[in-house]
């Protein structure tokens, strides 16, 4: 009890600080987020059509998901020097795996029925893409994409131990200082932005679902 | 007779070691509607898609309105070609209305105003209501689904018509008048139709001729009262007289 009116206490004091703190966060994730999204989009459907590559892709993407956070931020701190590039980095190759194997997934189990209607009927290659395979595989995707947006979001709170802005900076000084209220403050802030993040995809995702009348 | 609108000459196709159609040669006059009939997995399939190319020849040609298929703009082709699958293949993510504009907006052939006129046209065409163009294919029944993929193989004006077992899944009256509907469409577009189907009642009522197939091969060619009244092998005779 006493813990958590310290907390509030903290919170009212120094809301500016944590107002600029969860901005700092936000636009840290999202830029590893734009750019995540993207290029593991742009993989997925470049894996699509080649089934003998996809599975080294997705097993890479796989081992690279299950370096601890920590070590990860290490090893690539010798190539990118500390901040928010190395953190970016990090957050990027991480989102990778989750967005590289939802799109592939999503795409090679389009019914193979309708992708011949689809050719039959005269669609090019890129027609067949965009009209018929992504929009197909879209919820699978947002899946991944919903996960990723997730950890993206909490992982990028230990990204201020190696020098990047965001949340973790109250984490971290919260541990140096002993001070627990600081960090649980950071990190509840955290959970906060991820949920609300999950939440707003959730419902992008089912009112998609609910206009293509998709179960 | 002028040239065959679709003609195949010595066609082989096998699929790894197993031969599907054989030496196959066929000439499909301009306007002929041609049933095909034959065993399950005797080719019928594979003859069909040898016509828009979504299959390719091991050896010989199919030719279209005179074009070797594996020469010309397999794109171009198929849009002029209405393609009605075994499993109907509607898109689940498209309204009724935009499944049936497919082809049109791949080349752009439709403004919005186009398409809803030509759209509800259609549907009229297959004996649907016009308000339907606003389903998605989930929300049909089988039949209705099925009369949809007629009418999205109609929308860009095909003279040849492909249609691999299209009322498969319906009840006996909901076939009938299907059958009489796409025969009276072919009377009035001049269709070339080829028209695979298990139900032999069914290849003699549309068929200007039937073929028979068996195992990759045409057993017999021939319209359907000499069909019925000579049977070249056991399968189309076993066929006919369960149907008395
Ligand atoms: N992609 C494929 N790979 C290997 N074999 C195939 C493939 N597609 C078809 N076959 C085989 O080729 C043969 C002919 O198939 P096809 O689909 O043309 O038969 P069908 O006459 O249409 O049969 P049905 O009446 O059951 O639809 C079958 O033995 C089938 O197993
Ligand atoms: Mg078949």
């Amino acid at each position: 009890m006493e813990f958590i009116r310290s907390v509030i206490a903290l919170y009212a004091e120094r809301w500016q600080w944590f107002l600029g703190l969860l901005g700092d966060h936000v636009r840290l994730a999202l830029t590893a987020i734009i750019i995540s999204g993207l290029l593991g989009l742009l993989i997925g459907v470049w894996i699509s059509d080649r089934p003998k590559l996809a599975p080294a892709v997705i097993g890479v993407c796989n081992v690279l998901y299950t370096i601890p956070a920590i070590s990860l931020l290490g090893i690539l701190i010798p190539f990118f020097g500390i901040g928010n590039r190395t953190a970016v980095t990090a957050l990027v190759i991480y989102g990778m795996m989750p967005m590289v194997r939802n799109t592939y997934t999503g795409i090679v189990n389009v019914d193979p029925d309708i992708i011949e209607a689809a050719v039959g009927m005269g669609s090019t290659k890129r027609q067949l893409l965009t009209r018929i395979k992504l929009p197909m595989a879209l919820s699978v995707i947002l899946a991944g994409l919903r996960s990723m947006v997730v950890m993206t979001i909490s992982v990028g709170g230990i990204a201020s131990f190696i020098g990047a802005g965001g949340l973790g900076v109250a984490i971290y000084r919260g541990i140096t200082i002993y001070n627990p209220a600081m960090t649980f403050a950071g990190s509840l802030l955290i959970a906060l932005t991820a949920i609300v993040a999950d939440l707003l995809l959730g419902t992008a995702e089912k009112r998609y679902r609910k206009k293509r009348r998709m179960k | 007779m002028a040239e065959a609108v679709i003609r195949f000459d010595h066609v082989n196709k096998a699929y790894g070691d197993t031969a599907v159609l054989r030496d196959f040669c066929l000439e499909v006059p301009e306007g002929e509607c041609l049933t095909m009939i034959g065993r399950s997995g005797c080719g019928k399939t594979t003859a069909l898609k040898l016509v828009n190319g979504l299959l390719t020849p091991d050896s010989g040609s199919v030719y279209v309105r005179g074009q070797d298929v594996s020469a010309t703009d397999r794109i171009a082709l198929r849009r002029s070609i209405g393609y009605v699958i075994q499993s109907t293949g509607l898109f689940p993510h498209m309204t009724v209305g935009k499944n049936i504009a497919y082809t049109p907006s791949l080349s752009r052939m439709w403004d919005r105003e186009t398409e809803r006129l030509e759209v509800a046209c259609l549907l009229k065409t297959v004996g649907l209501e016009p308000e339907l163009a606003g389903r998605y294919p989930s929300e049909l029944s089988g039949g209705q689904r099925q009369r949809v993929g007629i009418a999205r193989a109609l929308a860009a004006r095909p003279s040849i018509m492909l249609m691999d077992e299209p009322f498969g899944s319906v009840d006996e009256i909901t076939r009938r008048s299907l059958q009489d509907e796409l025969r009276s469409l072919r009377d009035e577009l001049g269709l070339t139709v080829l028209f695979v189907t298990h139900d032999i009642g069914e290849a003699f009522r549309l068929g200007d001729r039937v073929l028979v197939m068996e195992s990759g091969r045409i057993s017999q060619l021939d319209t359907p009262e000499r069909i019925a009244a000579a049977p070249a092998d056991d399968f189309i005779r076993e066929l006919i007289e369960d149907r008395k």
